[in-house]
Order: structure tokens, then sequence, then C-alpha cells
């Protein structure tokens, strides 16, 4: 059976797609979309609100891609069904698969592809400014990618947990994520958190607690880091929210930002592991190096206006030039409509166009 | 199917809570911007090695402290010493040796005389012959010539500071050191960049940098021209602590760096920060080669892209006045530096 929630909160509809069969050993996938508000809301409601819904939403949903959706998951339940167990401990060894977001994740995003990114006017002054040459500095070129932006690195993932004997409650969680060689701990003994003049790190501070068998985990005292790696970052003063599911041999990490510096709305990615217990990891250090020779404090960077590259990704990919701009409202689907309403540029003549 | 909309309903929820903590962050980060804490208490927190950092007193103070006593850099507004010296007490029983003044803002010499009186020097030798013969009855007061020079005022006009909290061991070279509690301890002085009395004082064997106002984590860079502070100056200033700095690994931990004011950082707060000072002076770098007035840079905004995080437009030091100085900074060219 395949089910569209959605539900408003706070001005944002949430809404999860998922699939289920009789009991939750069947359920292989959940998608999470944040949707925009379809009227007004005063407050959050209640879980009879959800329900009520539910109905209202399968009938509004978009079918095409439910049915396609479902045969997918009809293909995948066939598929992986023998292996899963009915598990919600997150601990193993986790394997990543880059079918969301690949190109943004191993080549790297397009220079001025800010499309489907909450941003607001500032963060997007400050993606426009920014030269990848910066990346050459010996002061960036190890920065580590922080807890909301780790999941989509190359990152194979290891979480065990921590156990304190007499009692045998679990205290914490630690997951190691391959690139950068990044330890985290999510507490689970209900410490506070840090006061905040305290030092903030790539990864934060984490504390988590179970809501059925959803881990949910918030983090603060984040340094500034990535949206996404073409200069979109979020601020220091973001926090975060990850809902760990797990699903037999499955694995999906929910991360929500919120940034009230640069993000307009919540940003919510989701990314799938598979379950991988022959898994080895690799080190992955790294050594600062001087890749060219510069004056001291030089700031490579592009002043506001003068950025050349801006719209080789617009005209690339036959987008929009002011999609490719990113906001809130091209995260959602309804964006489509409107896009076909915009002018493109045109698609510059090279060999690979032609093809 | 129930687990799903239950999970729907948390994830709404947590969703709720966090907006509204994010629409606040000026309430979250009192402490941080005004460096005064809601409670009225001063907060100590280790940061490593025998250095500590002390936040709610006004600028923040760092104290390091072991088998040869106590030093402390900077001292707070006035009115907040007595707790000071309390959180002082909390760390260590020993005698306050040596206070430090990394400029002549008063948020950071204001207690300068009740701490300073707490302590004691261990005089003889040339200690009393330098000093005088009361010079075992506080503790030394270190800082650059010219922030005795701002502070102190000629016989017969009002000076900045009661003469019992003027610096008491000035220096005119590029830095003064000490070994005090197993440690070499480097005060290095930065010309021209906040202002011309600046200093900054690494702790070696703890790994630590106290930055005084050179470094903040809350608003631009405070460059005082009539201080003689200047844009060039200010981020030398800021490549010279990443200089100075190392990281354990992936640009993190490693030597921390305890601001001004605002919350304890290390080499990567530092090179964000420098990034984006850096950035914003190239702006109006260009826009004064292309001959813009004061009130055309100011209308095209140049710092638009930081202003969520760190624009203030209330107070004596406003984001209009940060782009003031720079400008200005940037019209008048490179101050004359002193002690380099």
């Amino acid at each position: 059976m395949a089910v569209l929630l959605r539900d408003v909160y706070n001005g944002f509809v949430i809404r999860r797609m998922f699939t289920e069969g009789k009991n939750r050993k069947n359920v292989v996938r959940s998608v999470f979309f944040c949707d925009k508000t379809l009227a007004p809301v005063g407050r959050a409601r209640g879980l009879s609100h959800v329900q009520s819904q539910v109905k209202g939403a399968m009938r509004t949903a978009n079918w095409a891609r439910v049915t396609l959706f479902l045969i997918l998951v009809i293909i995948g339940s066939a598929l992986f069904s023998a292996s899963a167990v009915a598990q919600i401990d997150p601990s193993g060894d986790w394997s990543p698969r880059f079918h969301e977001d690949e190109p943004e994740r191993i080549p790297g995003p397009e220079i001025g592809d800010y499309l489907g990114l909450p941003i607001n006017a500032a963060a997007r002054l400050r993606g426009d400014s920014w030269d990848a040459t910066l990346l050459e500095l010996p002061e960036n070129q190890c920065r580590a990618h922080a807890t909301d932006y780790a999941w989509r690195g190359p990152s194979n993932i290891r979480i065990w947990k921590e156990v304190d004997v007499p009692t045998q409650k679990v205290v914490a969680y630690h997951i190691y994520t391959s690139a950068y060689n990044e330890s985290r701990t999510i507490w689970m003994d209900g410490r506070p958190h840090p006061p905040p003049y305290a030092a903030h790190t790539w990864l934060g501070f984490s504390t988590g607690q179970w809501e059925g068998d959803t881990l949910t985990v918030t983090t603060d005292h984040l340094k500034e880091n990535w949206v996404r790696r073409n200069g979109i970052d979020r601020s220091d003063e973001a926090v975060v929210t990850e809902h760990f599911l797990r699903h037999g041999d499955y694995l999906t990490v929910a991360v929500i930002t919120y940034d009230p510096v640069y993000l307009t709305e919540p940003f919510i990615r989701t990314t799938d592991f598979v379950y991988d217990p022959a898994q080895v990891i690799a080190p992955w250090p790294c050594e600062a190096v001087d890749e060219v020779d510069r004056p001291e404090g030089v700031v490579p960077s592009h002043l506001p206006g003068t950025n050349p590259f801006l719209n080789e990704f617009p005209a690339n990919y036959g987008i929009p030039p002011e999609a490719a701009r990113g906001g809130a409202e091209t995260m959602y689907p309804e964006y489509k409509l409107k896009m076909k309403q915009m002018k493109l540029l045109p698609r510059p003549k090279t060999k690979a166009h032609d093809r | 199917m129930l687990a799903g909309v239950v999970f729907v309903a948390l994830m709404g929820a947590s969703i709720r809570v966090h907006a509204q903590q994010a629409s606040n962050p000026i309430a979250r980060d009192q402490i941080l911007r005004t460096g005064l804490s809601s409670d009225g208490e001063v907060h100590v927190m280790h940061v490593q090695g025998n250095v500590y950092m002390l936040v709610g007193a006004g600028g923040n103070i760092t104290v390091q402290a072991g088998d040869d006593g106590v030093l402390v850099v900077d001292t707070g507004v006035t009115r907040m010493s007595d707790k000071v010296l309390a959180a002082i007490k909390s760390i260590s029983n020993k005698p306050i040796r040596y206070v430090i003044n990394t400029s002549a803002d008063l948020d950071h010499v204001g207690g300068n005389e009740p701490i300073a009186e707490a302590g004691s020097t261990i005089a003889g030798g040339n200690v009393v012959g330098d000093i005088g013969a009361s010079a075992g009855n506080q503790a030394t007061v270190i800082a650059a010539q010219e922030v005795l020079d701002r502070v102190s005022a000629p016989t017969g006009k009002e000076p900045a500071i009661p003469q019992g909290a003027w610096p008491t061991d000035t220096f005119t070279t590029h830095e003064k050191k000490l070994y005090f509690n197993g440690e070499p301890v480097e005060i290095i002085h930065e010309p021209n960049a906040h202002t011309d009395g600046d200093s900054i004082v690494f702790f070696h064997k703890s790994d630590v940098v106290s930055t005084g106002d050179i470094f903040v984590t809350e608003d631009y860079p405070n460059i005082d021209a009539a201080r003689g502070g200047s844009i060039q100056g200010e981020l030398n200033a800021l490549v010279h602590v990443i200089d100075l700095t190392t990281v354990i690994a992936m640009q993190e931990g490693g030597t921390m760096v305890i601001p001004g004011h605002g919350r304890l950082c290390d080499q990567a707060d530092v090179v964000f920060y420098q990034e984006m000072v850096t950035i914003i002076r190239d702006r109006i770098q260009d826009m004064l080669k292309k001959g813009m007035t004061i009130e055309q840079v100011q209308a095209a905004n140049p710092t638009m892209d930081y202003d969520p995080r760190y624009r203030v437009d209330t107070g004596p030091w406003t984001t209009r006045i940060f782009i003031e100085a720079v400008y200005n900074s940037l019209k008048q060219g490179p101050p004359s530096e002193h002690g380099q």
C-alpha cells in the first residue's frame, strides 16, 4: 500500500510518502517532502488532524508519480524482503548509495546552481561571490563536512552504541564517517547542550531520543558549513534535526537544517544507506599543502556582478536562469509549472551538445 | 501505517520547536552579543591546559592559572569586578601576579584596579627598581605603551580611567615574553588593527591565543580610526592569529582562540572571519577605485551577504560605521606602524 501523508506545521507542509505491508518488515522506502503552505495555519495540529488529511492528500497526489513509485517499491520488496529484518537499532556498517542528487555529490555541483535551495538573497550573493580557488588555500583544503552535509559526502559509515554496563542503558551512539575521518557522538543520556559561548565544531553537539521506532537527534554548536559545495553555506547559528529510520537492511537519515541566517525555510534532505557488514573503510588522511604561491591574506572571490560562470549552469542544462537562483519556491513540484513560462538561455554550441 | 502517522506528527513537532528557536537568535546569543549574561553572573569555562575563559563581565577574560599564580588577560567592566574575582578564586587560590590588557577599551580594562589590587608582584631586584617600593602591593599590569597613552592623561587633565587602573609595565617593542606556570606566554603587539595598542596573548603550552577585540564573533570588527585602528592592520592581525594557530586535523581543534567578545573558537572560525573581512575590504576598495562616495558605497551595501549574521544597527559600533571606517581607512592608505 502506498500512502502520501501531508500535514501542515508552522507554515510548512510536511509530506511523507511511504509504502508498507501488513507489518513493519516490509517497509522498504520512505520519501520526505517539504511542501509549501496550502492555507494559513496558526498552530501545529494533532494526530487526528494528520489522519484527517490523508484522504485529501491522496486526492491531490500526483498519481503518475505514485504509480511509478509503487512499481519500484514492489520490485524492491521482491528483491530485498528475504534479507530484511525488523530492527530499529541503527548500529552497523552502512554503505551509501548515490541515487539522490548524484551529480551534485560526486562530480560536485555546478557554479551558480542554487536550484531547490530555500536560500535568501544574502546566501545567493555569497554564492555569487564564491570562487572555487578558495579551496586551494591551505586553511580550506581539509575543511571537513558538517553533520548535516556529511551524509552526502562519499561517506561509508559505521554506527555503534555505547552501553553503561551496570544499567545496560544506551549512553550514546557513535558514528564514524569515512569522509574526513569524522567521529561523532550522539548522547542518549539526557545531558544538556553546552552554553552558547562554548566552541562550535563541524559535527556540533548532538543529543538523541527515541520517538517510536525513530531515533531523533538534535545538533547545535555547529561551525558554518556547506548547504551546497558551490559557495552556498548555512551559518554557525543553524540547528539540525535528524531522524534515523531503519527498515531492515536499509537506513534512511532525514536531515532538517534550520538556519535563521541564510535559509528562509527548513531544508530537508534524506539519504539512504544499505547494511554492509563486510564493509572495509579506508582511512582518509588530509594534509594541507601550499598549492599556489600567493601573498598572505589573499582571499579569492568575485566582486558583485562580475562572476562570469553563473550562466553556465542554466545554459548547459536548459534551466531558466531565474530558477537557477534558487529560493524556497524552487523546492516545490509546483514550481515546474512556473518554469515553463520562463525564458531559457541559448545553449552553448559544443560537440557535447550537438550529440 | 500508524507508525508513519506518528512519525510525521513528531517530525512536524520538531520543526515547530526549532523554527521558534531559530526565529529568535538574538535572545539565544545575548551573552555573546552584549558580553553580559542574563543572569548577571560571570561564567567560567575551561579551555585547555592551564587556560580558562570567563564570560559575562563585558569583554571576554582569559585566566591562566598554575603553581606560579594567576595571570589574567583583560578585566571586563568595572562593576563586574567582584564577580570576576570570585570566578578567578573558583579556578585558583594562588595570587594574581599579572594582568595583561589587549587594548584600552573600557570593557577590557574596567576591572584593572580592583583585580590588580587583589594580587601581588614578587618584588626585588630590578622589579622594585623599575616600579617603585610599592611594586609588591598589586599585580603587574602589562600592556603596549599605546594603552597607557590612551587611558592616562597629563597632570591636571581627566584620564580615561583612574591612575590605579593604568598599566604598570608597558612595552614598545613587537612583543614581550614571560615564562609563567610552566609555559611561555607571548604578548604580541598588533599595530593599527582595532586600535594602535592591540596585543594578542599566546599561551604556548596550553595552546591558546587570546585575541582581544581584533577578533570577535558577533559583529564586524571595530576599527577605531580615532585611536589608530585601520582595516589593513586589522587584516594583518587576523592573518597573524591564523599563522599562530595549528589544527589537529581536518581544519579543527588544536590551538583554541578566545575572542574579545563571543564564543570560544579555533582556527577555522578565524579563517571564516578573515575571509569575510577581506571580501568586504576588496569590495569597498573596488568601489573606491570607481570613485564612489561613502554615500554611494553605503547604498551599494557591500556587507549584504554577511549582514544576517553580523549586522548591528544600534549602539556605538553599527554596520554603517564599520563600512565608513573601512572606506576612510582605505582612502587614507596604510597608517605609519609603530613597533615594527
